[in-house]
């Protein structure tokens, strides 16, 4: 059974989350000595293939289909390699982008798809874990064959080692069944809290946007930026360049002090990279404190504006 | 003459998670404010809203009524049961089939059903349909004469795609479109009295085997956390808080 996994790039670079679905590959092929194949699509394909050669991967599939991404170009291409190579399980990076394409890659396939994965095991035929009722929950897939999308951090980047071999491949694509087109692009600049030490996070909890100056008192006082997750930001309280995760910017600071956020995958997608994770939520069960590496289960009303004072004194 | 255009707000449909919530999820209701709105902007608009779920599943359709749907249809089947829907493929089928019968000119599903939920209905759906689509969309303008619907999709790191579709077209609407409407309690009211049409297998045409489950539930395990509480007073947990953060480099 070859695993193939697919890479995802974005204004001429490769992104992280390729190498990752690689490794993916790797450890789910191990199990039974199964090759693993990459493709990528569409962009430098000659650059990428470079930079997607690694110890374990056996074959980089490039296919030559233009700059500019289309989600129907990539069902039709990935479909076909599938065919041509006999691949029982594809593996793509769960992101928009690889959300945009892999339902229908499934569809055309007839295979089923399990996205947003944490694990995958081939010990009794395929296994995938995924989080189901608010516990990981391992589901077995009949026949073998399906589309999985990954949770990007929960897999390492493979490293790049120049080992693998490079096939193009020419898909024979249908231009009538090239129904959407990508106009524009517009990029908002969060350059600041890309770059910040410190961050303040605030979610939907704050309840209201006259309660925000609670958190503006507490990144004050630890020289953070103040950042949201998606809920205030679509309500208009704070700008959009301030919104971490997925849709938003992903930070790395030093620290990340997390107000009144449940922790949804999308927003923790923008956090993985901080050094050291802090949470105050009224919910013990809530999701982010399975990432947080400190917190305190409790009214933020009531912690925000101590920890502030413990801080100032 | 073109024919009367349709738009199918099909709600609560998403895979994987709050399979028994029966509630209108956030991302639905951002699907079914975006067709509502279009039947305001537009004439000859019917908004037909659908879900897949067993009697209890009325409510949903309920809510999406009061809000100002047209019509409204619940598919199920005694064959069908919940757990076994997980593979969002199968809710496309059935979905697929009712889109069939109503030949849309949009279709518009919640981007998710939920934080848990699998996100690929509405992609399937498109697929299944062989129609155009656009995901996680936060602004829609038909042009009905031309055959495009231009959209703006949420993409990550602080990007929007701009994105024509040819029609017919699947649009999964993520929370970033026009905030959700209240339901008058008249509506309310005549949305509890009103018809909730339903579709069977047979209906649809299809066969059990086609909505085969091929996805099993084998074992579940506690999420894990590493993560050190602080508790105590308010004061006392803050700072218990504070020292770490100074250990961290906070430095005020």
């Amino acid at each position: 059974m070859t695993v193939l996994t697919v890479a995802e790039h974005r204004d001429g670079r490769l992104r992280d989350v390729s190498r990752r679905a690689q490794t993916a590959g790797r450890e789910l092929a191990a199990a039974n000595g199964a090759p693993v194949h990459t493709a990528v699509v569409g962009g430098d394909t000659e650059q990428f293939a470079a930079e997607l050669a690694c110890d374990g991967v056996d074959v980089v599939h490039t296919a030559a289909e233009g700059a500019v991404s289309s989600h129907d170009v990539s069902v039709q291409v990935l479909s076909q390699l599938v065919a041509d190579i006999d691949a029982r399980v594809v593996l793509v990076p769960h992101t928009p982008t690889g959300l945009d394409y892999a339902p229908a890659l499934a569809a055309r396939l007839d295979w089923p798809i399990v996205t947003d994965a944490v694990g995958l095991g081939a010990e009794d035929g395929l296994t995938v874990t995924r989080e189901l009722d608010g516990r990981w929950t391992t589901l077995t897939v009949a026949g073998g064959r399906a589309v999985v999308t990954l949770r990007p951090g929960e897999w390492p980047p493979a490293e790049v080692t120049g080992d693998s071999e490079r096939r193009a491949f020419a898909a024979d694509i249908d231009d009538a069944a090239v129904r959407a087109t990508v106009t524009g692009v517009e990029v908002i600049d969060a350059t600041e809290l890309a770059d910040a030490d410190v961050v303040v996070a605030v979610g939907r909890g704050i309840g209201a946007e006259a309660h925000l100056n609670l958190v503006f008192d507490l990144a004050e006082a630890v020289g953070g930026t103040v950042a949201a997750s998606g809920p205030p930001v679509k309500r208009g309280w704070l700008p959009p360049e301030r919104q971490v995760g997925q849709s938003g910017t992903t930070v790395a600071p030093d620290v990340y002090i997390a107000v009144g956020i449940s922790g949804t995958a999308q927003h923790l997608a923008g956090v993985r990279d901080s050094d050291t994770v802090v949470a105050v939520n009224s919910d013990p069960a809530a999701p982010i404190f399975d990432t947080a590496d400190y917190g305190i289960v409790g009214d933020l009303f009531d912690i925000v504006p101590a920890l502030t004072a413990a801080v100032t004194g | 003459m073109a024919p009367t255009p349709r738009q199918a707000g099909a709600a609560g449909t998403d895979g994987a998670g709050e399979l028994t919530a029966h509630s209108l999820s956030e991302w639905d209701a951002h699907a079914l404010e975006a067709a509502v709105g279009l039947g305001e902007a537009h004439d000859d608009v019917t908004v037909v809203t659908a879900t897949v779920g067993p009697p209890a599943a009325d409510s949903v359709v309920r809510v999406a009524l009061a809000r100002g749907a047209d019509r409204a249809i619940r598919i199920w089947d005694d064959r069908l049961a919940e757990p076994d829907l997980l593979d969002p493929r199968l809710r496309a089928r059935l979905l697929a089939a009712v889109a069939d019968e109503l030949a849309p000119t949009l279709v518009l599903t919640g981007a998710r059903s939920g934080p848990e939920g699998s996100g690929a209905t509405g992609v399937a759906l498109a697929a299944t349909l062989e129609y155009g689509w656009a995901t996680v969309v936060t602004d829609v303008s038909l042009d009905r004469d031309a055959g495009v619907v231009s959209v703006r999709c949420d993409r990550e790191g602080n990007r929007t795609e701009l994105v024509d579709v040819s029609l017919p077209a699947v649009l999964t609407v993520g929370t970033g479109c026009t905030e959700p409407r209240h339901a008058a309690l008249g509506a309310v009211r005549a949305a509890h009295r009103a018809d909730v049409a339903t579709r069977s297998l047979a209906d649809l045409g299809l066969d059990p085997v086609d909505i085969e489950p091929a996805l099993g539930r084998v074992d579940t395990a506690d999420r894990d956390s590493d993560v050190t509480l602080f508790d105590g007073s308010p004061e006392a947990a803050a700072a218990d808080l504070a020292r770490i953060l100074r250990a961290h480099g906070v430095d005020p």
